[in-house]
């Protein structure tokens, strides 16, 4: 019993262990020749274009539905012309940010690991290695990179599109002129500050979230499917263990950026 | 000595396993039939070829392991020593499980040894970085069990990787190259090029798997379980196949089957891995006229 938990123990030490020379090797191979230029388009547009429906419309409802409401709680007060800032801060700072990773973690995390894992078990991740390339080189680093690049893109598309749906409830059932919401909009944009005098501090919050979340979803995602073993039952879990370890992570890890960022920047 | 004594403890072992097995031993007409088939072969080989083998007894080792052990969770590999020279074909046949498809994955450097060393074209490979050990791959070719063909990428660009990876031909050439070795191997480039791997039939991906191996034209080819899976038919295709390029090509093969009868079609030299060691090793012709029980019991469970 002590024996089966100590060895439990152990493999999970390594598999972290593991996943951080992972991120160590596929990091350094950003700035290492050979490029693979063509694998890197590829990925992002499976990871960017090819999310954009989903992350658009979770961006809409989670935007719509938030202006309803911060609506129905602020007409208590009488503050209901504030539904838009209420919006643009959750949108940009935490919502966006958040909800892109989750969905980008489920649509893409899962299937980085459904592919990796099938390669390897079928043998090609070998064969990679047996005709002399790096399968870290050739397979992790093209997603990481891909992943870190068009999180930001596709969180910004998620705020706009929350931001938007906000506007349509904020006129159409609180009956607020469309030009008072987005210049609450723009106010809580301008009012949180700025750094460098010129970068609102909701965009440093916005935006650095969703780069650490995508190198978070690609490397845990490729690090379960290099570890896959036990054929096509094992590609599945690998793909669930990925989602569930992607997830957790997005809203932890989002925990102490926030904290960080607030201590940092004030 | 040692080995005499380790393939005397495993006969007796297995004894109990081969009893029941008598009744199903090759029988003579078979073993005379199989020699039959590899003096044919031989003859053509040197009709073929003008009377070289003999001159090449000096031939320097490509492959050599020495002494080799290794352990994953318990011991897989001890005390394994073999050589294949220039040319040769060694196929190391035993029973599931016996840790044959590991000795591919050492003379890759897959994988290390614990102990010993496996040299390839007289370098020691665990002296090797790991960078120096991905280049050193690419004298090698390699046929993996299912293929392992990429499956997002078309026939062509399978067969093209290895060469768009270490090569500067141009993509003239590399078509070029990709043709001649689908004809190599059988297929109709024409045909095949465009295609995914799914679209192909079991044979005809490994016919697609060998043509990859062998596109960077490679000193050394390595086949894992070539036949399994395949019926008599392709499994013949595939083993002339074998055949063909050790014939045509001198590269030094190692084959890892437990497909006894293409083993003897093919073989230069055979290893029986059996409980870690390997019990035997030698050619075909001695090994059919080993009066080892365990070996005999071997050969009649095919």
């Amino acid at each position: 019993m002590i024996a089966q938990l100590n060895k439990a123990a152990k493999e999970k030490v390594h598999s972290i262990q593991e996943a951080f020379v992972l991120a160590v090797k596929a990091i350094r191979f950003i700035f290492a020749r050979p490029f693979y230029r063509q694998d890197l388009i590829q990925q992002m547009d499976v990871i960017g274009v090819q999310s954009l429906g989903i992350v658009v419309l979770t961006g809409f409802f989670t935007g719509m539905v938030l202006a309803l409401q911060s609506a129905v709680q602020m007409q208590r007060f009488g503050a209901t012309t504030y539904v838009g800032t209420l919006v643009s801060a959750s949108m940009i700072r935490e919502l966006g940010p958040v909800l892109a990773g989750l969905m980008v973690a489920g649509r893409v995390g899962s299937g980085i690991a459904a592919q990796i894992g099938s390669m390897k078990v079928t043998q090609q991740i070998d064969a990679l290695n047996v005709m002399g390339t790096d399968p870290i080189k050739k397979l992790v680093t093209p997603r990481l990179l891909a992943a870190i690049i068009m999180m930001p893109a596709l969180t910004v598309i998620a705020d706009v599109a929350g931001i938007f749906g906000g506007g349509i409830i904020a006129s159409v059932y609180v009956k607020l002129p469309y030009s008072m919401y987005w210049g609450t909009v723009w106010d809580q944009i301008a009012n949180g500050g700025f750094i460098l005098t010129f970068i609102p501090k909701d965009f440093v919050h916005g935006l650095l979230k969703p780069i650490v979340f995508g190198g978070l979803i690609a490397l845990t995602a490729c690090h379960f499917g290099l570890r896959t073993t036990g054929g096509t039952e094992g590609v599945g879990e690998s793909t669930t263990r990925t989602v569930v370890t992607s997830s957790i992570l997005i809203l932890v890890v989002d925990y102490f950026i926030t904290q960080t960022l607030l201590a940092v920047l004030g | 000595m040692m080995h005499d004594n380790q393939r005397t403890d495993v006969a007796h072992e297995s004894k109990e396993a081969g009893n029941h097995l008598d009744g199903d031993t090759l029988s003579p007409e078979e073993i005379k039939r199989a020699e039959e088939i590899r003096a044919a072969i031989r003859e053509e080989i040197e009709d073929e070829d003008a009377p070289q083998p003999e001159a090449k007894s000096e031939a320097e080792p490509v492959i050599e392991l020495r002494d080799i052990y290794l352990a994953f969770d318990r011991p897989v590999l001890e005390g394994v020593s073999f050589v294949a020279n220039e040319g040769e074909t060694i196929v190391v046949v035993g029973e599931s499980g016996t840790g044959k498809s590991t000795v591919l994955k050492l003379i890759l450097r897959l994988l290390s040894p614990d102990s010993g060393t496996v040299y390839v074209q007289g370098e020691d490979l665990g002296a090797l970085t790991y960078e120096e050990a991905l280049a050193k791959r690419q004298c090698m070719g390699m046929v993996f069990q299912g293929g392992a063909l990429f499956d997002s990428l078309s026939v062509f660009d399978n067969i093209a990787y290895p060469l768009r990876e270490h090569t500067d031909l141009d993509e003239d050439e590399i078509e070029a190259r990709v043709r001649e070795k689908l004809q190599f191997v059988d297929l109709d480039p024409d045909v095949v090029m465009a295609l995914a791997p799914s679209e192909l039939s079991g044979g005809m991906q490994k016919r697609v798997g060998v043509a990859r191996g062998l596109a960077a034209n490679p000193q050394i080819m390595l086949y894992d379980e070539p036949t399994s899976g395949l019926d008599p038919l392709t499994t013949g295709t595939v083993t002339n196949l074998i055949l063909k390029l050790q014939r045509e090509l001198n590269v030094t093969s190692v084959v890892v089957t437990h497909d006894i009868r293409s083993a003897f079609r093919m073989a230069s030299k055979i290893a029986l891995l059996a409980e870690k060691h390997i019990v035997f090793f030698g050619s075909p012709e001695e090994m059919a006229a080993s009066d080892d029980e365990y070996i005999q019991s071997f050969l009649g469970g095919y």
